[in-house]
């Protein structure tokens, strides 16, 4: 009876569990490749770091290919936001808590300003975001053009790249493990099951159909031992990153939209049948202004990463990222024909990304085989994608 | 009787949830044209896409004989070797594509490695012919009105050499006259040895046309009817459709007098910028309070342009003249102010701009008024299946929960989601545009009902429908819509059949 339930719900949502089962896969044959080297915390915790700016395009690129459209000005967006601000810090003198939040504006403007003719003449996005590549692409070498790269002195600004959150003073206790890391871990499963338990309390008040209880606490189990593992291992180097803080942040925000507000839902019937979006009263021209609005902050906010993380401004930064993102979105099972895909599939999507880079990378696998080979997992992602629509729910 | 064409033995069909095929049993004699009825959701669609390998040979249980021989198709193009086509309830058409481009779709007529555009294009003349339909095959489908695009499918099959024509509802969407033409092409093939099954919902049809009739119900064969022997009735079909017999189909209305007018058109103009002309010229017309007014007229009249223009104009139609919302002027840039204004509008394409079909039914029955269901933009998950269940259960709506996707569910269904969608808009004017297309009699009935039911709590309803009974049936004030102009309006008591079509045509 257990299985038969487990083997019901798997098949009904394959879809969903497919890329984590899918990146588990890829992670235990990279750790059995590289003889643990892989999920040793040092590695862990920088493959983390290393997709943090391209998590978070992801999470908009989610956004923008589920209401059918596509941006590709977000890499060299965030590469000129980063120069921008690494030019405001440096050459303005502008205290970093001015110019975080004037980057982001600015990124959120120029989302709006590729947003104008695809909302207002109907031009394709594709070809609205490949003119945004062009200039922002031009624009990133006129800022970095006088002086090159340019190097940001600033600790706190280069912290959200490289550093982790602090730690309690050492002790005796658990020595040589970050137990802040440790402790937020906890509460994040503590939250994660009361979560669970009162929504299934809340479902049985309205009589609404349940898991069985068996597979009900094997979720919770489950769940729980991953982030339990995660964490653990995190800690066991120098714990949380800043980075991987802000993207959990962003996770959660842009998760709780998606899944419970009027806002995500019209988002997701705009993708699913502009016609009858329109038609039900939903506005979708300002949908279409919110969703790259959002993704042009998000180009920002990942600009900030990714300049903060190599602590300067380069020439050719960004380069790529838009191609990253929406093979992690494609990846993570968001679906080319709209309407469908999940913010967290997209970050599951860049995970197994990076950690195709990573592992491949231990293994001393040469950087053309690594393009073959994230190619292919990328076709295989969308034809799992496609050959499994329809089934289930 | 002459030998089966056909034979179908046992079939079972299951969906995650729903046994929609139950060991059912079908045999169509060669040379007839046999009618297949039953509810929405008795299994009719789902027994024809086994047939023609929509769902191929291991995915159900159960045998098919054709001509005699065991078949296993594995896809559509087997069938279609077979000799078999089916033309489906959901139109299959390619709307960027032109007429006569869609009509030899994967039948191309070549010249070598090239296709041969004038011989196409001359067949898809004669094809059209046949069907009775005058456009110029150049045109591109999309710019046909959904009726038409029905009568290009029906071409498409014709220009392929088949020998068993399966129809799913094509009639649903064409008014009376192309019906009769319709079915008047349907006779002429079977004099030319073509077989037919024709699954339709307008039992009247059936009657005129049917050899045979098989009923299905819940997804079992429930007795076939042989026309020779005097089995076929309309009253006999819907007695062992439904299981009980239904007296009148229109709901007694107790006359109550009309209250003040809630919607008020005069002077209406709308210019289709992509079109380039005006498809609505000069409509005036009113609607007052709890009152169900009737629009009539063919296909392409202008029916539902009028109702888009009015509500919230998604087209972008130029428009001209003036809207009043009791008594006071509105201009609605957007369906959304429409719907803030109390306007709700079911959708004759459901598919096309009426449902998310990759939503599931919960979603698509709160998607336009998701706010009551939301405190500070945040949806109350719970309080959303609850209000989908009452709806599920206030219309019937056959699904086995209401998170399935609505792809899933029969037309019939569909339509009803639409409809309830809409009804929780709880709008003080409901347009309802062909609310009953592909519904079966006891539904419709049921509709009817609910329609009696709204209009006595002070709603108005605008019904437009190309089925004159309904509208003659349920109206109390009849408009006729004819080339973008109200044509006439009548009273239900001088409004007939003829005196309809006569202002229709002129
Ligand atoms: N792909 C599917 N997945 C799940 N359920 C399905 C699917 N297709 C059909 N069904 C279910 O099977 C049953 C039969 O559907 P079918 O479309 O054959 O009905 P029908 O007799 O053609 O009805 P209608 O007159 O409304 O067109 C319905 O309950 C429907 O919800
Ligand atoms: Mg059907």
């Amino acid at each position: 009876m257990f299985f038969q339930n487990l083997q019901k719900t798997l098949r009904q949502n394959i879809r969903e569990y497919g890329m984590y089962i899918a990146l588990f896969v890829i992670m235990l044959i990279f750790t059995i490749t590289t003889e643990g080297v892989f999920i040793s915390s040092r590695n862990l915790s920088n493959l983390l770091n290393q997709t943090g700016y391209i998590a978070v395009l992801a999470v908009g690129m989610t956004l923008v290919i589920v209401i059918r459209h596509i941006d590709l000005s977000v890499g060299f967006l965030a590469g000129f936001l980063g120069a921008i601000a690494a030019v405001a810090l440096v050459q303005w003198n502008l205290p970093v808590f001015v110019v975080i939040p004037l980057v982001l504006v600015l990124g959120a403007i120029a989302g709006l300003i590729t947003a104008l003719p695809v909302a207002q003449l109907g031009i394709p996005s594709f070809v609205a975001s490949l003119a945004g590549w062009l200039i922002y692409r031009g624009l990133l070498l006129l800022v970095t053009e006088g002086t090159g790269t340019i190097i940001i002195p600033d600790a706190t600004f280069n912290a959200l790249g490289n550093s982790y959150i602090p730690d309690l003073p050492e002790m005796a206790f658990l020595p040589g493990v970050h137990k802040i890391t440790l402790l937020l871990g906890l509460i994040g499963i503590v939250f994660f099951i009361l979560g669970q338990v009162n929504d299934r309390k809340q479902k049985q008040a309205y009589n609404f159909e349940i898991l069985p209880m068996d597979l009900f606490i094997l979720k919770l189990v489950f769940v729980s031992a991953i982030v339990g593992a995660i964490t653990w291992v995190l800690s066991g180097y120098n714990g949380l990153s800043w980075t991987v803080v802000i993207v959990l942040i962003v996770l959660a925000i842009y998760h709780f939209i998606t899944t419970q507000t009027v806002l995500g839902r019209h988002i997701y019937a705009v993708g699913g049948n502009p016609e009858a979006a329109e038609l039900s009263g939903i506005n979708v021209k300002r949908i279409i202004y919110v969703v790259f609005g959002s993704m042009g902050m998000l180009s920002a906010l990942s600009g900030i990463l990714f300049t903060a993380r190599l602590q300067s401004a380069t020439t050719t930064a960004g380069t790529l990222f838009e191609l990253d993102a929406i093979a992690a979105a494609y990846v993570g099972g968001v679906s080319a024909a709209g309407g469908v895909g999940k913010v967290i599939g997209s970050i599951i999507g860049a995970l197994v990304m990076l950690s195709l880079t990573s592992g491949m990378n231990l293994m001393g696998i040469g950087i053309a085989y690594q393009y073959v080979v994230r190619g292919l997992v990328l076709v295989a992602a969308v034809i799992f994608d496609v050959t499994t629509r329809g089934k289930g729910r | 009787m002459t030998s089966p064409i056909l034979e179908m033995k046992n079939i079972t069909k299951e969906f995650p949830g729903v046994k929609a095929l139950n060991n059912v049993s079908f045999k169509v004699a060669q040379g007839e044209i046999h009618c297949l009825v039953g509810e929405n959701g008795a299994g009719k669609s789902t027994l024809m896409k086994v047939l023609s390998g929509v769902y191929p040979h291991g995915t159900y249980t159960g045998d098919i004989l054709y001509n005699g021989q065991a078949q296993q198709f594995r896809g559509i193009a087997d069938s279609d070797k077979a000799g078999l086509a089916i033309i489906y309830q959901e139109l299959a058409l390619v709307p960027e594509m032109s007429v006569y481009e869609n009509i030899f779709l994967g039948n191309e007529i070549r010249n070598g490695f090239l296709v041969n555009w004038n011989e196409t294009i001359k067949r898809a003349s004669e094809m059209l012919k046949k069907v009775g339909l005058t456009v110029n095959p150049a045109t591109k489908v999309k710019d046909l009105s959904v009726g038409k695009q029905q009568l290009i499918e029906i071409a498409k099959a014709l220009s392929r050499d088949v020998k068993l024509l399966i129809l799913d509802e094509p009639t649903a969407a064409l008014n009376e006259v192309e019906s009769d033409n319709l079915l008047a092409l349907l006779r002429g093939l079977r004099d030319h040895g073509v077989t037919c099954i024709l699954i339709s919902h307008k039992l009247r049809e059936v009657f005129a046309i049917a050899d045979s009739v098989t009923v299905l119900r819940d997804g079992q064969t429930i007795i076939t009817l042989d026309a020779k022997k005097g089995e076929v009735s309309e009253a006999a079909i819907i007695k062992h459709m439904v299981g009980r017999e239904i007296e009148n189909i229109y709901p007694r209305r107790e006359k109550i007098p009309p209250g003040e007018i809630v919607l008020e058109v005069k002077g209406w103009t709308a210019f289709d910028t992509l079109l380039g002309r005006d498809v609505l010229k000069d409509v005036r017309f009113n609607v007052r309070k709890g009152e169900i007014v009737g629009f009539a007229g063919l296909m392409g009249s202008g029916r539902t342009e009028l109702a888009h223009s009015i509500f919230g104009n998604p087209d972008g139609y130029h428009l001209k003249g003036e809207l009043a919302i009791k008594g006071r002027k509105a201009v609605f840039g957007l369906p959304e102010d429409a719907i803030r204004a109390g306007i709700a509008y079911v959708s004759e394409d459901r598919k096309g701009d009426g449902l998310i079909l990759s939503q599931d039914v919960k979603q698509n029955i709160s998607i336009a008024n998701l706010r009551e269901l939301a405190s500070r933009g945040v949806v109350n998950a719970n309080a959303e299946i609850k209000i989908a269940n009452q709806y599920k259960g206030s219309l019937n709506i056959k699904t086995p929960s209401v998170e399935q996707k609505v792809v899933n569910l029969s037309g019939g269904n569909q339509q009803k989601v639409s409809l309830a969608k809409w009804l929780f808009v709880k709008p003080n004017v409901l347009i309802l545009d062909e609310p009953t297309r592909g519904i079966d009699v006891g539904a419709k009935f049921e509709i009817y009902t609910l329609m009696t039911e709204l209009v006595k709590q002070g709603m108005s309803i605008m019904l437009i429908s190309s089925e004159l009974p309904e509208v003659l049936g349920m109206s109390d004030r009849v408009y006729v819509v004819a080339a973008g102009r109200i044509a006439g309006e009548l009273p239900i008591s001088e409004a007939t059949q003829e005196r309809v079509m006569q202002l229709a045509t002129n």
